[in-house]
């Protein structure tokens, strides 16, 4: 029994409180914004060919978040969230894992998605909530899944995927598949019950998941210092008894090493990980929020000289993998394609009229059929009101 | 009388109650300095201090465990839920806790103080996430009381009153009205009644029964009836629980049909609790059976959902069938 060992530990007779922050977590960096590596550092598994895969899922997560934002600004999309300031925690993590690893996100994850290989035409489709997005337009933009991928379809109450993620590492476990799950998270939904719960079943079911939490310092307008009292979101790690990272979530080359280190241990060991990267949303929460109302200028000018892109490319020229003409011909093509993407998926139909009743069952009951039905009746009645339907009835 | 928009009214409610009432404390995801992600609680932190209007962690479990707590203690406390769907992680606080605090302890303690404000429904292109009605879970627990407004005027009014009442209050606002409302309203306390219905309208060939946003779509739907030469008679419910079954019934009485709108899905709706009532009540004055007008039994669709709501002609074509009877 547990609390037998600890009932044997050192003994006092005078009160010694451990106070709530004495717990000390060190910070992995490895790499400098000039694109120098620390002396000593150890380096993660990194070659010419995954180095330039990373840095070109950055460039184009950079691209994507930029003229997407713009898209929504100009009423062409009804929401979009940019992940900007901290694309090389998931583009970092998705790089230490094996492609039949699971991966939970939570939504500011497409970054983890891009370097899976989600095609432009799918992210585009499911902005659009056209009848090619997989999610057959049911969840607003931003809400991707793919199963050929491994990434489970984002749900938008935060918090849910934790626990979720533990039982799916779990029968992974039980399959004997050496594959495990990644479960993303940021540091405010990590106050919801559902995380209390999902690390405390995982440690104890021996599940190898690993938690990554991005700490981007806020939920919407609501600062970390607001959000919890203790040592970040890694000290709770250290009390549910699991192995435990802190990283600088804007060093690509560190927070790469740390999910393989992690990998490595949840599957040999049939145990959780957590991993807290830090980091700063330098973008706004979603379009539909502005960071001016919380949050000054000047702090955000101060994490601008953090970019973690410009810092993976800073490295990549010092090792002459990359250099400015590549630079920019890649986000010229980047831009490009993206803007002609939307202007394919932006006009193709939406979901035919059937999908409002598919998927609730398995297979709809009678009385979906009816509602139908009387609903395909009632728009041929009325076509001019219901346009995105009628015309195919 | 001053032009207010709901959340303005909101915000005035919020104001007068927090200055009559030094216990009164207003808290949430984001309700702090920003003033709540649809600004219902905007200045409020910069008036009483963050001590009494304060952004919480993110995590509705405890905002409700916690505002149950501070109410037991005798405090106000006036808690946000970020958007009506996310009230399901407090469901076990909010519905094994606060409903049953008074009767489980033969009243030694209770948490009537307690207010709950959410936003709810759809028509903001919010899919399934941000557009559900849950208020038929809620109504299904002895010991909540849940109100609905429908514009500006009521809000504040009904919102003080909640405040003021010595029950737990879940107050769904309809966010799609939030600024597209905007009315006179009182700049001085006043109250309106905790489960009284308001005859909106009336008339004597059938009765429209509805509660917040849905009341527009009512109103339109009976537009378009009356063009057809039939007489509505229009209530808006406010209160779902307790409700006004006697402003209904005799309404009915004099009508001889009724149609209920609501946008949740239909089956297990609280449309179904209201049907059954009337017909006990009216069994014979009933000219028509009683007609439900409501969300589709799915989730709350994205791309469909302007064929998924209850609108206006979905209700006028129930109307005409009803009195074509
Ligand atoms: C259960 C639940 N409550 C509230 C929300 C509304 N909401 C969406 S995102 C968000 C902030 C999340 O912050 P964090 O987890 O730190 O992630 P970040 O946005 O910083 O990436 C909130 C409150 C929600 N989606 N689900």
């Amino acid at each position: 029994m547990n609390t037998e060992k600890y009932q044997e530990g050192r003994v006092v007779h005078q009160v010694e409180a451990i106070d709530g922050h004495s717990v000390e977590i060190p910070i992995l960096k490895i790499l400098k914004q000039d694109g120098s590596v620390y002396e000593n550092a150890d380096m993660p598994a990194i070659d010419k060919e995954l180095a330039t895969k990373v840095y070109k899922t950055l460039a184009f997560h950079r691209v994507l978040d930029e003229r997407m934002t713009a898209s929504q600004r100009q009423g062409r999309l009804s929401f979009y969230m940019s992940a900007l300031g901290e694309e090389a925690a998931s583009v970092g993590s998705a790089a230490g894992l094996d492609d039949g690893d699971m991966m939970m996100a939570q939504y500011r994850e497409q970054g983890a998605l891009i370097f899976r290989g989600f095609s432009l035409e799918n992210f585009m489709n499911q902005m659009f909530s056209n009848e090619k997005d997989l999610g057959k337009g049911r969840q607003m933009p931003i809400h991707y899944g793919s199963q050929e991928l491994n990434y489970m379809t984002v749900s938008s109450p935060l918090g849910t995927q934790i626990p979720q993620a533990a039982g799916y590492a779990y029968g992974q476990k039980l399959k004997g598949n050496k594959q495990c799950t990644i479960c993303y998270f940021g540091e405010g939904a990590a106050s919801e019950g559902d995380f209390h719960a999902g690390l405390n079943m995982a440690a104890v079911q021996r599940a190898p998941v690993i938690f990554f939490c991005r700490n981007n310092g806020y939920a919407i307008s609501t600062p970390s210092s607001e959000q919890f009292a203790g040592n970040g979101i890694a000290s709770r790690g250290v009390g549910y008894g699991i192995r435990t990272i802190r990283v600088d979530g804007n060093d690509l080359l560190a927070v790469l090493k740390a999910t393989q280190d992690a990998r490595h241990y949840a599957i040999e060991n049939n145990k959780p990980v957590i991993i807290e990267a830090m980091s700063y949303r330098l973008g706004a929460h979603s379009t539909s929020d502005d960071p001016s109302g919380y949050r000054t200028r000047e702090e955000e000018a101060k994490y601008a000289d953090h970019d973690p892109i410009l810092r993976m490319k800073n490295w990549m020229i010092a090792n002459k993998w990359w250099d400015e003409a590549q630079e920019e011909a890649l986000y010229e093509l980047y831009r490009k394609d993206v803007l002609a993407a939307v202007k394919v998926a932006e006009v193709i139909d939406k979901p035919a009229i059937e999908e409002l009743i598919t998927d609730v069952y398995d297979v709809a009951p009678e009385h979906l059929e009816q509602q139908l039905a009387d609903l395909k009746e009632h728009i041929k009645k009325y076509p001019d009101a219901y346009p995105v339907t009628a015309g195919r009835l | 009388m001053a032009q207010m928009n709901l959340l303005q009214a909101i915000n005035n409610a919020l104001e007068i109650a927090m200055t009559e009432n030094e216990s009164a404390v207003c808290f949430g995801e984001d309700v702090g300095h920003f003033g709540g992600v649809f600004r219902a609680t905007s200045n409020l932190q910069e008036k009483f201090g963050k001590d009494r209007c304060f952004n919480t962690p993110l995590t509705e479990q405890g905002i409700m465990g916690f505002a149950n707590g501070l109410a037991a203690q005798g405090s106000v406390p006036i808690a946000e839920i970020q958007f009506a769907d996310y009230i399901f992680p407090a469901f076990d606080q909010i519905v094994n806790e606060s409903a049953k605090f008074r009767y489980r302890s033969g009243n030694e303690f209770n948490v009537g103080n307690l207010t709950i404000r959410t936003p709810y429904g759809g028509g903001i292109a919010g899919g399934l996430y941000h557009s559900q009605s849950p208020e038929a879970y809620f109504a299904h627990t002895p010991g909540l009381k849940i109100v609905v407004p429908r514009n500006p005027y009521q809000a504040k009014g009904l919102l003080l009153a909640a405040i003021r009442d010595k029950n737990p209050i879940i107050f769904f606002e309809p966010k799609k009205l939030y600024r597209a409302s905007v009315g006179e309203v009182p700049e001085e306390d006043y109250q309106l009644p905790l489960g009284k219905a308001e005859v909106v309208k009336s008339g004597t060939d059938i009765t429209l029964l509805g509660w917040g946003a849905q009341m527009e779509t009512i109103e339109k739907s009976a537009e378009m009836a009356e063009k057809q030469g039939v007489s509505c008679e229009i209530i808006d419910l406010r209160s779902i629980l307790p409700w006004d079954v006697d402003t209904v019934a005799e309404s009915v009485k004099k009508t001889g049909r009724l149609l209920i709108n609501h946008e949740a899905p239909l089956t297990g709706g609280f449309a179904g609790e209201i049907a059954a009532t009337i017909q006990d009540k009216c069994f014979l004055n009933l000219e028509s059976p009683i007609s439900r007008v409501c969300g589709l039994d799915t989730p709350f669709p994205l791309a469909h959902e302007k064929e998924y709501m209850p609108d206006e002609l979905k209700t006028f074509e129930a109307i005409m069938a009803s009195v074509n009877y």
